[in-house]
Protein backbone atom coordinates (compact mmCIF):
# COMPACT_ATOMS: atom_id res chain seq x y z
CA UNK A 1 0.00 0.00 0.00
CA UNK A 2 1.26 3.30 -0.52
CA UNK A 3 2.39 4.38 2.91
CA UNK A 4 4.67 6.96 1.75
CA UNK A 5 1.58 9.40 0.76
CA UNK A 6 -0.18 11.20 3.35
CA UNK A 7 -3.85 11.75 2.31
CA UNK A 8 -4.63 14.75 0.55
CA UNK A 9 -8.04 15.20 2.65
CA UNK A 10 -9.21 18.75 1.11
CA UNK A 11 -9.52 17.24 -2.64
CA UNK A 12 -10.58 13.84 -1.04
CA UNK A 13 -13.39 15.77 0.33
CA UNK A 14 -13.73 17.47 -3.28
CA UNK A 15 -14.44 14.10 -4.40
CA UNK A 16 -16.48 13.24 -1.82
CA UNK A 17 -18.69 16.28 -2.44
CA UNK A 18 -17.54 17.84 1.40
CA UNK A 19 -16.78 21.12 2.48
CA UNK A 20 -14.38 20.94 5.38
CA UNK A 21 -13.89 23.65 7.72
CA UNK A 22 -9.63 23.87 8.17
CA UNK A 23 -10.43 22.31 11.41
CA UNK A 24 -11.64 19.65 9.88
CA UNK A 25 -9.55 18.82 7.51
CA UNK A 26 -6.38 19.06 10.03
CA UNK A 27 -8.26 16.60 12.47
CA UNK A 28 -9.13 13.83 9.84
CA UNK A 29 -5.84 14.17 8.08
CA UNK A 30 -4.32 12.98 11.61
CA UNK A 31 -7.23 10.58 12.00
CA UNK A 32 -6.68 9.24 8.34
CA UNK A 33 -2.87 8.80 8.23
CA UNK A 34 -3.50 6.48 11.43
CA UNK A 35 -6.29 4.58 10.24
CA UNK A 36 -4.49 4.35 6.86
CA UNK A 37 -0.77 2.95 8.78
CA UNK A 38 -3.02 0.68 10.30
CA UNK A 39 -4.67 -0.82 7.21
CA UNK A 40 -0.91 -1.00 5.77
CA UNK A 41 -0.90 -4.22 7.59
CA UNK A 42 -3.01 -5.68 4.99
CA UNK A 43 0.68 -5.45 2.85
CA UNK A 44 1.64 -8.65 4.64
CA UNK A 45 -1.44 -11.01 4.10
CA UNK A 46 -0.38 -13.06 1.24
CA UNK A 47 -3.01 -12.92 -1.31
CA UNK A 48 -1.26 -14.39 -4.51
CA UNK A 49 -3.21 -17.36 -4.27
CA UNK A 50 -6.84 -15.67 -4.34
CA UNK A 51 -8.44 -15.77 -7.80
CA UNK A 52 -9.72 -12.53 -9.04
CA UNK A 53 -14.02 -13.74 -9.03
CA UNK A 54 -13.16 -13.79 -5.45
CA UNK A 55 -14.49 -10.22 -5.63
CA UNK A 56 -18.68 -11.22 -6.14
CA UNK A 57 -18.54 -14.03 -4.06
CA UNK A 58 -21.00 -14.36 -0.96
CA UNK A 59 -23.40 -11.92 -2.64
CA UNK A 60 -26.33 -13.29 -3.58
CA UNK A 61 -28.46 -11.50 -6.36
CA UNK A 62 -31.86 -13.03 -7.46
CA UNK A 63 -33.84 -11.36 -10.20
CA UNK A 64 -37.91 -11.42 -9.87
CA UNK A 65 -40.20 -12.14 -12.68
CA UNK A 66 -40.48 -8.99 -14.82
CA UNK A 67 -44.11 -7.87 -13.66
CA UNK A 68 -45.40 -4.79 -14.03
CA UNK A 69 -46.20 -2.86 -10.37
CA UNK A 70 -47.49 0.19 -9.47
CA UNK A 71 -45.09 2.63 -9.12
CA UNK A 72 -44.56 5.24 -6.40
CA UNK A 73 -47.22 8.11 -6.64
CA UNK A 74 -45.73 11.56 -7.74
CA UNK A 75 -47.01 12.90 -4.28
CA UNK A 76 -45.04 10.22 -2.25
CA UNK A 77 -42.19 10.38 -4.27
CA UNK A 78 -42.02 14.52 -3.81
CA UNK A 79 -43.35 14.52 0.09
CA UNK A 80 -39.60 14.71 1.11
CA UNK A 81 -38.62 17.40 -1.21
CA UNK A 82 -36.52 20.70 0.15
CA UNK A 83 -37.68 22.42 -2.27
CA UNK A 84 -40.60 21.89 -4.89
CA UNK A 85 -42.31 23.22 -7.51
CA UNK A 86 -45.53 22.07 -9.15
CA UNK A 87 -44.52 18.47 -9.57
CA UNK A 88 -40.96 18.70 -9.41
CA UNK A 89 -38.27 19.46 -7.80
CA UNK A 90 -36.45 22.51 -7.50
CA UNK A 91 -32.99 22.96 -7.58
CA UNK A 92 -30.89 26.12 -8.20
CA UNK A 93 -29.62 26.65 -12.25
CA UNK A 94 -27.10 24.06 -13.82
CA UNK A 95 -26.27 25.83 -16.68
CA UNK A 96 -24.05 28.90 -16.19
CA UNK B 1 -43.97 -4.47 34.58
CA UNK B 2 -46.13 -7.07 32.35
CA UNK B 3 -44.39 -6.29 29.16
CA UNK B 4 -41.47 -7.53 30.33
CA UNK B 5 -42.44 -11.15 30.08
CA UNK B 6 -41.43 -13.68 27.07
CA UNK B 7 -43.32 -12.73 24.10
CA UNK B 8 -44.65 -16.85 24.62
CA UNK B 9 -46.31 -15.78 27.96
CA UNK B 10 -47.74 -12.62 26.56
CA UNK B 11 -48.92 -14.27 23.88
CA UNK B 12 -51.06 -16.64 25.82
CA UNK B 13 -52.37 -13.85 28.23
CA UNK B 14 -53.63 -11.77 25.38
CA UNK B 15 -54.84 -14.85 23.14
CA UNK B 16 -57.21 -16.00 26.62
CA UNK B 17 -58.16 -12.01 26.57
CA UNK B 18 -56.67 -11.87 30.16
CA UNK B 19 -55.07 -8.50 28.65
CA UNK B 20 -55.35 -6.89 25.34
CA UNK B 21 -52.68 -5.64 23.05
CA UNK B 22 -54.13 -1.78 24.04
CA UNK B 23 -52.80 -3.17 27.90
CA UNK B 24 -49.83 -4.29 26.60
CA UNK B 25 -48.85 -1.09 24.89
CA UNK B 26 -50.01 1.28 27.99
CA UNK B 27 -47.77 -0.75 30.23
CA UNK B 28 -44.84 -0.14 27.80
CA UNK B 29 -45.99 3.70 27.45
CA UNK B 30 -45.87 3.93 31.19
CA UNK B 31 -42.33 2.85 31.77
CA UNK B 32 -41.15 4.71 29.20
CA UNK B 33 -42.72 7.86 30.63
CA UNK B 34 -41.11 6.84 33.70
CA UNK B 35 -37.31 5.64 32.71
CA UNK B 36 -36.67 6.97 29.38
CA UNK B 37 -35.67 10.57 30.41
CA UNK B 38 -32.77 9.05 32.16
CA UNK B 39 -31.99 6.54 29.13
CA UNK B 40 -32.77 8.32 26.27
CA UNK B 41 -33.52 5.47 24.20
CA UNK B 42 -35.96 6.73 22.23
CA UNK B 43 -36.54 9.25 19.85
CA UNK B 44 -40.08 9.04 18.92
CA UNK B 45 -42.86 7.08 19.44
CA UNK B 46 -46.59 7.28 18.32
CA UNK B 47 -49.18 5.55 20.68
CA UNK B 48 -52.19 6.79 19.54
CA UNK B 49 -51.19 5.71 16.05
CA UNK B 50 -50.29 2.45 17.81
CA UNK B 51 -53.47 1.75 19.38
CA UNK B 52 -55.68 2.31 17.04
CA UNK B 53 -53.51 -0.76 15.44
CA UNK B 54 -53.98 -2.35 18.28
CA UNK B 55 -57.48 -2.67 18.39
CA UNK B 56 -57.19 -4.46 15.29
CA UNK B 57 -54.62 -6.62 16.09
CA UNK B 58 -55.15 -10.51 14.93
CA UNK B 59 -54.47 -12.24 17.80
CA UNK B 60 -54.49 -15.46 15.85
CA UNK B 61 -50.87 -14.09 14.33
CA UNK B 62 -47.35 -15.22 15.81
CA UNK B 63 -46.90 -11.93 17.36
CA UNK B 64 -50.73 -10.83 17.69
CA UNK B 65 -50.34 -8.02 19.53
CA UNK B 66 -46.91 -7.57 20.21
CA UNK B 67 -45.25 -4.02 20.23
CA UNK B 68 -41.89 -3.82 18.84
CA UNK B 69 -39.06 -0.56 18.63
CA UNK B 70 -37.72 -0.37 15.65
CA UNK B 71 -33.92 0.93 14.97
CA UNK B 72 -34.71 4.75 13.36
CA UNK B 73 -32.52 3.38 10.50
CA UNK B 74 -35.69 1.18 9.24
CA UNK B 75 -38.73 2.74 7.77
CA UNK B 76 -41.99 3.15 9.09
CA UNK B 77 -44.93 4.38 7.02
CA UNK B 78 -45.78 7.73 7.75
CA UNK B 79 -43.70 7.81 10.54
CA UNK B 80 -40.17 9.95 10.83
CA UNK B 81 -36.92 8.36 9.68
CA UNK B 82 -33.87 10.43 11.22
CA UNK B 83 -31.11 7.53 11.05
CA UNK B 84 -29.46 9.31 13.93
CA UNK B 85 -28.49 12.34 11.74
CA UNK B 86 -28.96 16.05 11.11
CA UNK B 87 -29.30 15.38 7.84
CA UNK B 88 -32.74 13.82 8.06
CA UNK B 89 -34.03 14.54 11.72
CA UNK B 90 -37.34 16.87 11.01
CA UNK B 91 -37.17 16.86 7.10
CA UNK B 92 -38.04 13.22 6.39
CA UNK B 93 -41.31 11.31 6.59
CA UNK B 94 -40.89 7.48 5.51
CA UNK B 95 -43.07 7.02 2.49
CA UNK B 96 -43.50 3.25 2.41
CA UNK B 97 -42.94 0.58 5.13
CA UNK B 98 -39.96 -1.86 4.99
CA UNK B 99 -40.07 -4.86 4.64
CA UNK B 100 -39.19 -6.61 7.79
CA UNK B 101 -42.10 -3.93 9.01
CA UNK B 102 -44.50 -5.16 6.28
CA UNK B 103 -43.85 -8.96 7.78
CA UNK B 104 -44.16 -7.57 11.53
CA UNK B 105 -47.51 -6.24 11.06
CA UNK B 106 -48.52 -9.29 8.73
CA UNK B 107 -47.54 -11.38 12.04
CA UNK B 108 -49.92 -9.26 14.13
CA UNK B 109 -47.03 -7.13 15.92
CA UNK B 110 -47.08 -3.28 16.48
CA UNK B 111 -44.09 -0.98 15.41
CA UNK B 112 -45.05 2.03 17.70
CA UNK B 113 -41.43 3.90 18.64
CA UNK B 114 -38.11 4.77 16.74
CA UNK B 115 -35.33 4.11 18.34
CA UNK B 116 -31.40 5.87 18.38
CA UNK B 117 -28.22 4.89 17.19
CA UNK B 118 -24.89 6.19 15.89
CA UNK B 119 -25.36 8.17 12.83
CA UNK B 120 -25.77 5.77 9.94
CA UNK B 121 -25.06 2.71 11.85
CA UNK B 122 -21.57 4.13 11.89
CA UNK B 123 -20.32 3.75 15.60
CA UNK B 124 -20.30 1.35 18.24
CA UNK B 125 -21.17 3.62 21.02
CA UNK B 126 -24.06 5.31 20.07
CA UNK B 127 -21.90 8.36 21.12
CA UNK B 128 -22.63 9.21 16.95
CA UNK B 129 -25.93 10.22 17.49
CA UNK B 130 -26.52 13.59 16.27
CA UNK B 131 -29.97 14.13 17.86
CA UNK B 132 -29.52 12.64 22.05
CA UNK B 133 -27.15 10.63 23.90
CA UNK B 134 -28.29 7.52 25.22
CA UNK B 135 -27.42 5.60 27.93
CA UNK B 136 -26.36 2.30 29.43
CA UNK B 137 -29.63 1.43 31.72
CA UNK B 138 -27.21 -1.08 33.88
CA UNK B 139 -24.66 2.24 34.47
CA UNK B 140 -25.74 5.84 33.56
CA UNK B 141 -22.13 6.76 33.38
CA UNK B 142 -21.58 4.16 30.41
CA UNK B 143 -22.46 3.70 26.42
CA UNK B 144 -24.91 1.20 25.42
CA UNK B 145 -22.61 -0.11 22.91
CA UNK B 146 -23.89 0.35 19.36
CA UNK B 147 -24.19 1.46 16.34
CA UNK B 148 -28.05 0.29 17.75
CA UNK B 149 -27.61 1.35 21.08
CA UNK B 150 -31.04 2.54 21.52
CA UNK B 151 -32.55 -0.55 20.50
CA UNK B 152 -30.26 -2.65 23.36
CA UNK B 153 -31.15 0.36 25.93
CA UNK B 154 -34.66 -0.36 25.53
CA UNK B 155 -34.41 -3.66 25.88
CA UNK B 156 -32.63 -4.33 28.78
CA UNK B 157 -34.32 -1.06 30.60
CA UNK B 158 -37.55 -3.03 30.85
CA UNK B 159 -39.23 -0.04 28.10
CA UNK B 160 -39.76 -2.56 24.77
CA UNK B 161 -40.63 -5.81 24.94
CA UNK B 162 -38.25 -6.58 21.75
CA UNK B 163 -36.58 -4.13 19.35
CA UNK B 164 -35.03 -4.54 15.94
CA UNK B 165 -31.44 -3.41 15.12
CA UNK B 166 -29.03 -3.25 12.28
CA UNK B 167 -25.46 -5.18 12.48
CA UNK B 168 -22.89 -4.09 9.86
CA UNK B 169 -19.61 -5.40 12.01
CA UNK B 170 -21.44 -6.16 15.43
CA UNK B 171 -24.14 -3.43 15.94
CA UNK B 172 -26.57 -5.60 17.39
CA UNK B 173 -24.32 -8.05 18.90
CA UNK B 174 -22.00 -5.79 20.72
CA UNK B 175 -24.96 -3.79 22.60
CA UNK B 176 -26.59 -6.81 23.55
CA UNK B 177 -23.37 -7.58 24.93
CA UNK B 178 -22.88 -4.07 26.89
CA UNK B 179 -26.61 -4.06 27.86
CA UNK B 180 -26.91 -7.73 28.73
CA UNK B 181 -29.63 -8.69 26.29
CA UNK B 182 -30.21 -11.14 23.44
CA UNK B 183 -28.60 -9.79 19.84
CA UNK B 184 -28.86 -11.97 16.71
CA UNK B 185 -27.19 -10.64 13.87
CA UNK B 186 -28.86 -12.77 10.44
CA UNK B 187 -26.56 -14.64 7.59
CA UNK B 188 -26.51 -12.42 4.50
CA UNK B 189 -29.57 -12.58 2.84
CA UNK B 190 -31.59 -14.19 5.56
CA UNK B 191 -33.81 -11.06 5.67
CA UNK B 192 -35.08 -8.61 3.39
CA UNK B 193 -32.87 -5.15 3.79
CA UNK B 194 -35.73 -3.49 1.43
CA UNK B 195 -36.41 -0.01 3.52
CA UNK B 196 -33.50 -0.02 5.49
CA UNK B 197 -31.25 2.74 5.07
CA UNK B 198 -27.75 1.23 3.46
CA UNK B 199 -24.48 1.63 5.03
CA UNK B 200 -22.49 -0.94 3.62
CA UNK B 201 -24.65 -3.37 1.23
CA UNK B 202 -22.83 -6.28 1.56
CA UNK B 203 -22.51 -6.42 5.21
CA UNK B 204 -25.64 -5.01 6.51
CA UNK B 205 -28.41 -6.97 8.17
CA UNK B 206 -31.15 -6.31 10.09
CA UNK B 207 -32.27 -8.60 13.58
CA UNK B 208 -33.84 -9.01 16.75
CA UNK B 209 -32.77 -7.82 19.55
CA UNK B 210 -34.74 -9.68 22.82
CA UNK B 211 -34.79 -10.74 26.47
CA UNK B 212 -34.53 -14.05 25.45
CA UNK B 213 -33.52 -16.85 22.88
CA UNK B 214 -36.89 -17.75 22.27
CA UNK B 215 -38.20 -14.43 21.67
CA UNK B 216 -34.85 -13.65 19.26
CA UNK B 217 -36.79 -16.99 17.70
CA UNK B 218 -40.44 -15.87 17.21
CA UNK B 219 -39.40 -12.18 15.68
CA UNK B 220 -36.48 -13.89 13.10
CA UNK B 221 -39.36 -15.92 12.07
CA UNK B 222 -41.70 -13.13 11.63
CA UNK B 223 -39.05 -11.09 9.45
CA UNK B 224 -36.83 -13.78 7.70
CA UNK B 225 -37.18 -15.26 3.78
CA UNK B 226 -37.47 -13.79 -0.02
CA UNK B 227 -38.17 -10.82 -0.90
CA UNK B 228 -38.54 -9.87 -4.35
CA UNK B 229 -37.74 -6.29 -3.35
CA UNK B 230 -34.58 -6.96 -2.36
CA UNK B 231 -32.06 -8.79 -5.11
CA UNK B 232 -29.72 -9.77 -2.22
CA UNK B 233 -32.14 -11.81 -0.12
CA UNK B 234 -31.86 -15.65 -0.50
CA UNK B 235 -34.87 -17.85 -1.83
CA UNK B 236 -33.90 -20.96 0.93
CA UNK B 237 -36.41 -21.90 2.81
CA UNK B 238 -37.10 -20.68 6.57
CA UNK B 239 -36.69 -23.75 9.12
CA UNK B 240 -38.64 -23.19 12.07
CA UNK B 241 -36.50 -21.29 14.75
CA UNK B 242 -38.83 -22.59 17.77
CA UNK B 243 -38.49 -25.99 17.31
CA UNK B 244 -34.97 -25.49 17.26
CA UNK B 245 -35.09 -24.84 21.13
CA UNK B 246 -34.62 -28.23 22.52
CA UNK B 247 -32.14 -27.20 25.08
CA UNK B 248 -30.68 -30.53 24.56
CA UNK B 249 -26.54 -29.74 23.69
CA UNK B 250 -25.08 -33.33 24.00
CA UNK B 251 -22.71 -34.14 20.89
CA UNK B 252 -22.90 -30.33 19.72
CA UNK B 253 -19.49 -29.39 18.26
CA UNK B 254 -18.41 -26.02 19.54
CA UNK B 255 -15.32 -24.46 18.18
CA UNK B 256 -13.42 -21.87 20.59
CA UNK B 257 -10.83 -20.12 18.44
CA UNK B 258 -7.72 -19.64 19.72
CA UNK B 259 -7.94 -16.08 18.25
CA UNK B 260 -10.83 -15.03 19.99
CA UNK B 261 -9.44 -15.81 23.53
CA UNK B 262 -5.64 -14.05 23.06
CA UNK B 263 -4.33 -10.76 24.30
CA UNK B 264 -6.36 -8.01 24.87
CA UNK B 265 -9.47 -9.45 26.72
CA UNK B 266 -10.67 -8.27 29.68
CA UNK B 267 -9.86 -10.82 32.90
CA UNK B 268 -13.85 -10.91 33.74
CA UNK B 269 -14.41 -11.44 29.97
CA UNK B 270 -12.80 -14.07 30.01
CA UNK B 271 -13.61 -15.99 33.43
CA UNK B 272 -17.56 -15.09 32.70
CA UNK B 273 -16.83 -17.18 28.98
CA UNK B 274 -14.77 -19.94 30.72
CA UNK B 275 -17.40 -20.59 33.11
CA UNK B 276 -19.89 -20.53 30.41
CA UNK B 277 -17.56 -22.99 28.12
CA UNK B 278 -17.61 -25.42 31.26
CA UNK B 279 -21.15 -25.66 32.00
CA UNK B 280 -21.57 -26.54 28.07
CA UNK B 281 -19.43 -29.37 28.22
CA UNK B 282 -20.81 -30.66 31.65
CA UNK B 283 -24.03 -30.36 29.12
CA UNK B 284 -22.65 -32.57 26.73
CA UNK B 285 -21.13 -30.50 24.50
CA UNK B 286 -17.93 -31.02 22.56
CA UNK B 287 -15.32 -28.64 22.39
CA UNK B 288 -12.57 -28.40 19.74
CA UNK B 289 -9.63 -26.21 19.86
CA UNK B 290 -10.02 -24.07 16.21
CA UNK B 291 -7.82 -21.60 14.30
CA UNK B 292 -9.04 -18.71 12.33
CA UNK B 293 -5.81 -17.32 11.14
CA UNK B 294 -7.04 -14.02 9.55
CA UNK B 295 -8.80 -12.82 12.68
CA UNK B 296 -5.91 -10.20 12.71
CA UNK B 297 -6.65 -8.75 9.72
CA UNK B 298 -10.92 -8.41 9.97
CA UNK B 299 -10.86 -5.08 10.81
CA UNK B 300 -8.40 -3.53 8.40
CA UNK B 301 -10.20 -5.28 5.89
CA UNK B 302 -13.81 -4.21 7.23
CA UNK B 303 -13.02 -0.44 7.56
CA UNK B 304 -11.90 -0.78 3.72
CA UNK B 305 -14.95 -2.25 2.22
CA UNK B 306 -17.42 -0.65 4.93
CA UNK B 307 -16.57 2.91 4.02
CA UNK B 308 -15.83 2.58 0.29
CA UNK B 309 -19.54 0.72 0.53
CA UNK B 310 -20.78 4.10 2.63
CA UNK B 311 -19.07 6.35 0.16
CA UNK B 312 -21.09 5.06 -2.65
CA UNK B 313 -24.38 4.55 -0.55
CA UNK B 314 -24.65 8.12 1.56
CA UNK B 315 -23.51 10.04 -2.26
CA UNK B 316 -27.91 9.96 -2.45
CA UNK B 317 -28.19 12.53 0.52
CA UNK B 318 -27.15 15.51 -1.78
CA UNK B 319 -29.63 18.00 -0.74
CA UNK B 320 -32.09 17.49 -4.36
CA UNK B 321 -34.77 14.89 -3.28
CA UNK B 322 -34.89 14.67 0.50
CA UNK B 323 -32.81 15.42 3.75
CA UNK B 324 -30.73 19.12 4.62
CA UNK B 325 -30.95 21.55 2.18
CA UNK B 326 -27.89 24.62 2.96
CA UNK B 327 -29.59 28.01 2.23
CA UNK B 328 -28.60 30.05 -0.94
CA UNK B 329 -26.69 27.73 -2.97
CA UNK B 330 -24.37 29.99 -5.04
CA UNK B 331 -24.81 26.84 -7.65
CA UNK B 332 -25.56 22.71 -7.85
CA UNK B 333 -22.26 22.05 -6.95
CA UNK B 334 -22.74 24.49 -3.52
CA UNK B 335 -25.43 23.15 -2.40
CA UNK B 336 -24.21 19.61 -2.78
CA UNK B 337 -21.07 20.28 -0.36
CA UNK B 338 -22.34 22.43 1.58
CA UNK B 339 -25.56 20.28 2.23
CA UNK B 340 -23.76 17.55 3.01
CA UNK B 341 -21.21 19.42 5.21
CA UNK B 342 -23.87 20.68 7.51
CA UNK B 343 -26.19 17.55 7.93
CA UNK B 344 -23.39 14.80 8.24
CA UNK B 345 -21.45 14.37 11.68
CA UNK B 346 -17.81 13.96 11.99
CA UNK B 347 -18.02 9.90 12.11
CA UNK B 348 -19.56 10.09 9.10
CA UNK B 349 -17.70 12.26 6.68
CA UNK B 350 -14.28 10.50 8.11
CA UNK B 351 -15.80 7.48 6.73
CA UNK B 352 -17.00 8.79 3.22
CA UNK B 353 -13.60 10.51 3.23
CA UNK B 354 -11.61 6.78 3.63
CA UNK B 355 -14.01 5.11 1.80
CA UNK B 356 -13.79 8.02 -1.01
CA UNK B 357 -9.81 7.49 -1.27
CA UNK B 358 -9.75 3.59 -1.40
CA UNK B 359 -11.80 3.74 -4.35
CA UNK B 360 -9.74 6.59 -5.98
CA UNK B 361 -7.77 5.96 -8.88
CA UNK B 362 -4.77 4.85 -8.28
CA UNK B 363 -5.59 3.63 -4.76
CA UNK B 364 -8.49 1.00 -5.62
CA UNK B 365 -5.79 -1.80 -6.40
CA UNK B 366 -4.03 -1.16 -3.18
CA UNK B 367 -6.59 -1.15 -0.90
CA UNK B 368 -10.55 -2.35 -2.19
CA UNK B 369 -8.91 -5.04 -4.38
CA UNK B 370 -6.61 -6.03 -1.81
CA UNK B 371 -9.31 -6.11 0.95
CA UNK B 372 -11.60 -7.96 -1.17
CA UNK B 373 -8.89 -10.75 -1.45
CA UNK B 374 -8.03 -10.73 2.17
CA UNK B 375 -12.26 -11.37 2.74
CA UNK B 376 -11.71 -14.74 0.50
CA UNK B 377 -9.28 -15.97 3.15
CA UNK B 378 -11.25 -14.76 6.19
CA UNK B 379 -14.40 -16.77 4.75
CA UNK B 380 -11.69 -19.92 3.85
CA UNK B 381 -11.02 -19.75 7.73
CA UNK B 382 -14.19 -19.81 8.77
CA UNK B 383 -14.79 -22.75 6.03
CA UNK B 384 -12.44 -24.65 7.19
CA UNK B 385 -13.54 -24.08 10.70
CA UNK B 386 -16.98 -25.34 10.16
CA UNK B 387 -16.13 -28.46 8.79
CA UNK B 388 -14.82 -29.77 11.96
CA UNK B 389 -17.88 -27.82 14.57
CA UNK B 390 -21.16 -26.74 14.32
CA UNK B 391 -20.72 -23.26 16.02
CA UNK B 392 -18.01 -20.82 17.25
CA UNK B 393 -17.83 -19.63 20.71
CA UNK B 394 -16.24 -16.71 22.39
CA UNK B 395 -16.46 -13.37 23.80
CA UNK B 396 -18.93 -11.27 22.13
CA UNK B 397 -16.24 -7.55 23.28
CA UNK B 398 -12.81 -7.90 24.63
CA UNK B 399 -14.33 -5.67 27.67
CA UNK B 400 -17.55 -5.00 29.43
CA UNK B 401 -19.19 -1.70 28.18
CA UNK B 402 -16.72 1.43 28.44
CA UNK B 403 -17.43 5.22 29.74
CA UNK B 404 -18.84 8.08 27.88
CA UNK B 405 -15.80 9.75 25.89
CA UNK B 406 -13.11 6.70 26.32
CA UNK B 407 -12.56 6.31 22.73
CA UNK B 408 -14.15 9.85 21.32
CA UNK B 409 -10.34 11.04 20.56
CA UNK B 410 -9.06 8.43 18.63
CA UNK B 411 -11.54 6.16 16.29
CA UNK B 412 -9.06 3.86 15.54
CA UNK B 413 -9.48 2.66 19.17
CA UNK B 414 -12.99 2.59 19.18
CA UNK B 415 -12.91 0.36 16.16
CA UNK B 416 -10.46 -2.09 16.94
CA UNK B 417 -13.20 -3.02 19.98
CA UNK B 418 -14.77 -4.67 17.60
CA UNK B 419 -12.12 -7.59 16.78
CA UNK B 420 -14.53 -10.33 17.86
CA UNK B 421 -17.78 -9.46 15.85
CA UNK B 422 -16.27 -7.91 12.28
CA UNK B 423 -14.96 -11.33 10.80
CA UNK B 424 -18.89 -12.64 10.85
CA UNK B 425 -20.05 -9.95 8.61
CA UNK B 426 -17.30 -10.35 6.10
CA UNK B 427 -18.34 -13.64 5.92
CA UNK B 428 -21.60 -13.37 5.86
CA UNK B 429 -22.39 -15.86 8.76
CA UNK B 430 -24.84 -15.47 11.58
CA UNK B 431 -24.20 -14.72 15.14
CA UNK B 432 -25.45 -14.23 18.47
CA UNK B 433 -24.36 -12.51 21.58
CA UNK B 434 -26.37 -13.67 24.89
CA UNK B 435 -25.67 -12.96 28.55
CA UNK B 436 -23.37 -14.78 30.17
CA UNK B 437 -22.33 -13.45 33.77
CA UNK B 438 -21.02 -9.97 35.18
CA UNK B 439 -18.22 -8.14 36.23
CA UNK B 440 -17.99 -7.61 40.05
CA UNK B 441 -19.18 -4.67 41.25
CA UNK B 442 -16.72 -2.24 43.05
CA UNK B 443 -17.45 1.21 44.55
CA UNK B 444 -18.93 3.18 42.11
CA UNK B 445 -19.16 0.67 39.84
CA UNK B 446 -22.26 -1.62 39.12
CA UNK B 447 -22.11 -5.08 38.14
CA UNK B 448 -21.68 -4.99 34.75
CA UNK B 449 -23.08 -7.78 31.56
CA UNK B 450 -20.53 -9.53 29.89
CA UNK B 451 -21.72 -11.26 27.01
CA UNK B 452 -20.75 -14.73 24.78
CA UNK B 453 -20.99 -14.76 21.17
CA UNK B 454 -21.58 -17.81 19.08
CA UNK B 455 -21.63 -18.10 15.59
CA UNK B 456 -22.64 -20.44 12.83
CA UNK B 457 -22.31 -21.04 9.14
CA UNK B 458 -24.42 -18.89 6.42
CA UNK B 459 -27.86 -19.64 6.72
CA UNK B 460 -27.20 -21.93 9.72
CA UNK B 461 -29.25 -19.75 12.14
CA UNK B 462 -31.62 -22.69 13.44
CA UNK B 463 -28.35 -24.71 15.02
CA UNK B 464 -27.46 -21.32 16.35
CA UNK B 465 -30.60 -20.70 17.97
CA UNK B 466 -30.21 -24.52 19.38
CA UNK B 467 -26.71 -23.67 20.63
CA UNK B 468 -27.82 -20.37 22.07
CA UNK B 469 -30.75 -21.75 24.26
CA UNK B 470 -28.99 -24.83 25.68
CA UNK B 471 -26.31 -22.32 26.67
CA UNK B 472 -28.66 -19.63 28.16
CA UNK B 473 -30.13 -22.45 30.01
CA UNK B 474 -26.89 -24.18 31.08
CA UNK B 475 -26.22 -20.41 32.31
CA UNK B 476 -29.53 -20.37 34.41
Amino acid sequence: MPQEEHINVRYVAGLARLTLTPEEEATYATQLDSILHYVAQLDNVDVSQVPEHTLEEGGCDFTRPDIARAPQSLESALLNAPRRSGDQFLVPKVVE
Amino acid sequence: MLHTQPIATLRQLLTSREISPADLLRSVESSIAETDSAIGAYLQRDFPTALAEAEKADLTQPLGGIPIGIKDIINVNGQPLTCGSKILAGKFTSPYDATVITRLRAAGAIPFGKLNMDEFAMGSSTENSALQVTRNPRDLTRVPGGSSGGSAAAVAAGTAVATLGTDTGGSIRQPASFCGIVGLKPSYGRVSRYGCTAYASSLDQIGPMTRSVADAALLLQAIAGPDPADSTCRRDPVPDFSAALTGDIKGLRIGLPDEYFGEGIDPEVRAAVDRAIQLLEGAGAELHRVSLPHTGSAIATYYIIATAEASANLARFDGIRYGHRCENPENLLDLYNRSRAEGFGPEVKRRIILGTYVLSSGYYDAYYRKAQKVRHLIRQDFARAFEKVDVLLGPTCPTPAFKFGAHTSDPLQMYLADIYTIAANLAGLCGLSLPCGQTVPTPGTPALPIGLQLLAPALGEATLLHAAHATEQALR
